[in-house]
């Protein structure tokens, strides 16, 4: 099933999607599998598998961490590349990469993209990739029948923002707040308002997922109830596997238990409001 | 030279197909606000003549264009000048850009000023334009550096600035980098980034360079007072290469003047242990910027070794890459070795300490004036003065001070 089909289906059922970040390979890429198995049997409608990368300047400690453990592990970014492709004889859930642009611009636009869609990839997010840099990019992906997904943040002006909707597939990621990735206790009343202005752009148009700082439940909840498409969740889910490193059932149990807390935020208490 | 031209204002930051601006989306407002206001400021006559006022008032330029008479007599080959940024306030080349650059975050109203640094040399260098413009001065350094260069952290303190210890990576100035664009990021609305050198995403590496082109300028003028002729060679180090770029440009129209950019070998390029981005790297993208830098095959940086720490930066700036590219100019690397020697050398035969940065560009001077002749003339910039070195010197020599 493709991203957009996802988004479709779960709206008719009254639902929000969780899409649930891991970077691929930590803390060891037999362990990647499982972890990303978890994740979907619990409730995750979208699966953000990460590509580490020696210089993650979008990145919080939690992720940063992450992906030092993942390059310790010897993982090299065609081998999380094939644990899509691994994932996907199990579960047909879409599964999105995310990376820095060296990490494709190195192993080159045409030979990354093949092997991407060799291995089932149905989508990217580059975070440091602006669409001023993104045309031969957003050719040579969509070439492969891979989705674009490009980023919006608190300070993306109107002008720019209906450019970033030109490129944008598949969904669009809101940044929710100024700053880098990690796990915040508390949502920001300036989130909403950012979600209910840029909906108001791309209702009809494109499904919107937000994503930087959410980790809580109700935060998931507060996002969908302002017209949020979709929560993406990721520091919180690598630091259960940091903290739980050594003791696997552990961190299965963990994963699989908050899984389903975030993904029982996603649905709407009242499908009928929904569907008028 | 019709193509070097144009990228007096590089269209989208691009210098031929390096540079750029691959940034967060969060930041590119920044960037695109930034571009503008300097694009204004500029031909803005009452920025000129202040910064002007600063530079000769506080940083005490012009800077000397001095005629090494030992040094070329003992080489025995090309007349040997040095260009006297060692001599400027704070000891090296950096004041230029931070001038600039804190004028510019005063102009856009922002409060609050965060750098990198390296040896600490851009460090203190915006501590010092803060401080003196009224301005909060925030420095991300690596841990090792600040081990390596303690020295400079005390100044920064002295001077009013923070410095903000950096424990991620490599613990060095890539690292040091990407911390204060995490900063910037979460503080983009009332922070100025003040970049260091001729890297970063555009507009920086035009900025910077724009800044330090008074370098070359003034050689451009001092050399023909005293020779009356354009010089046959222009030698000067690169790590990010600002004090190169600032030597460079004003001559990239002068033909016949060779242009030698010399990158820091470390143990030598065939150990891996080096930063020589241009001479052993491979094109990549990283802080904002299309470029050499040094890279596993899977694209992942590479932790560099220099013995100086200004030269301890796996990329190089951009519009460096250019001029390799077109052959405009020639990147050689020298190692720590050779570096220290020359570093001796100049010590004693002009009575002269220089940075261990610029230690690099003498140790291929001397090479390549031996290979001249005798009415042929250099210029090596000499970007900083080496009494932050002395320590790391003497540790080399292994003498106990």
């Amino acid at each position: 099933m493709s991203i957009k089909e996802t988004f479709i289906r779960l709206k008719n059922k009254g639902e929000g999607a969780l899409i649930s970040y891991i970077m691929g390979g930590d803390p060891r890429p037999d362990l990647t599998i499982k972890i990303a198995k978890a994740l979907i049997e619990s409730g995750s409608d979208i699966l953000e598998l990460g590509i580490p990368f020696s210089d993650p300047i979008a990145d919080g400690p939690t992720i940063q961490a992450a992906n030092l453990r993942a390059l310790k592990s010897g993982i090299t970014p065609i081998r999380v590349l094939e644990m899509v492709n691994q994932i996907k004889d199990y579960h047909k859930i879409p599964i999105v990469i995310l990376t820095y642009y060296n990490i494709i611009f190195r192993a080159g636009l045409e030979n990354f993209f093949d092997k991407a869609n060799k291995s089932k990839v149905d989508g990217i997010i580059v975070p440091d990739l602006p669409v001023e840099e993104a045309q031969d990019y957003k050719l040579i992906a969509n070439k492969h029948g891979i989705d674009t997904i490009f980023l919006a943040s608190p300070s993306t002006s109107t002008n720019r923002l209906r450019k970033i909707l030109d490129y944008t597939s598949g969904f669009l990621y809101i940044v929710s707040l100024f700053g880098v990735t990690g796990a915040r206790k508390k949502l920001k009343r300036s989130t909403i308002h950012l979600i209910e202005k840029i909906s108001s752009y791309t209702k009809g148009k494109i499904p919107l997922a937000v994503g930087f700082g959410i980790s809580q439940p109700y935060q998931v909840k507060s996002i969908i109830e302002a017209g949020a498409d979709g929560a993406i969740v990721g520091s919180s889910f690598v630091k259960i596997i940091e903290e739980s490193i050594h003791d696997e059932n552990k961190m299965l149990n963990n994963i699989r238990r908050y899984t389903n807390e975030l993904k029982r935020a996603t649905i709407f208490e009242d499908v009928k409001s929904l569907s008028q | 030279m019709k193509e070097i031209k144009k990228y007096n204002y590089p269209i989208d930051g691009k210098y031929g197909k390096y540079g750029g601006r691959f940034v967060p989306e969060t930041l590119m407002s920044a960037i695109l606000d930034l571009e503008k206001e300097y694009l204004r400021l500029k031909d803005d006559q009452e920025f000129k003549r202040e910064l002007d006022y600063y530079l000769s008032e506080y940083a005490g330029r012009p800077t000397p264009l001095y005629f090494a008479k030992n040094l070329t007599k003992k080489v025995g080959g090309a007349k040997i000048y040095l260009k006297r940024e060692d001599l400027l306030h704070g000891g090296a080349h950096k004041i230029n850009n931070t001038l600039g650059q804190a004028l510019i975050a005063k102009r856009m109203g922002k409060t609050r000023v965060i750098a990198e640094t390296g040896a600490g040399q851009h460090g203190v260098a915006t501590a010092m334009a803060c401080a003196v413009l009224g301005l909060k001065a925030e420095i991300y350094m690596g841990e090792e550096d600040i081990v390596r260069q303690k020295l400079n952290v005390f100044r920064m303190n002295l001077l009013g600035a923070k410095v903000h210890p950096v424990n991620s990576g490599s613990r060095t100035l890539k690292d040091a980098i990407n911390e204060a664009l995490r900063d910037w990021v979460t503080n983009v609305k009332t922070t100025y980034y003040l970049i260091g050198s001729v890297v970063g995403p555009h507009p920086y590496p035009m900025i910077v360079r724009d800044f330090q082109s008074v370098i070359g300028k003034e050689i451009k003028s001092q050399i023909m007072k005293k020779e009356n002729r354009m010089p046959d060679a222009l030698i000067a180090c690169v790590g990010g290469g600002s004090n190169a770029i600032g030597t460079f440009y004003p001559f990239l129209d002068e033909r016949k003047v060779e242009l030698y950019g010399v990158e820091a070998g470390g143990y030598g390029i065939e150990s891996g242990k080096h930063a020589a981005s241009i001479c052993a790297g491979n094109e990549g993208i990283l802080h904002g910027m299309l470029t050499y830098f040094l890279q596993n095959e899977h694209g992942q940086i590479c932790t560099t070794h220099s013995i100086s720490a200004g030269l301890d930066y796996p990329g190089v700036g951009p519009e460096h890459s250019f001029l390799k590219s077109i052959g405009r100019a020639k990147y050689v690397s020298v190692t720590d070795d050779k570096a220290v020697k020359a570093f001796l050398e100049l010590s004693k035969t002009e009575g002269i300490i220089p940075a261990l940065e610029p230690s690099h560009s003498l140790a291929f001077a001397i090479e390549l004036a031996g290979s001249m002749k005798k009415d042929d003339l250099i210029v090596v910039t000499l970007s900083g003065r080496g009494d932050k070195d002395v320590q790391v010197v003497a540790d080399y020599l292994k003498v106990k001070i």
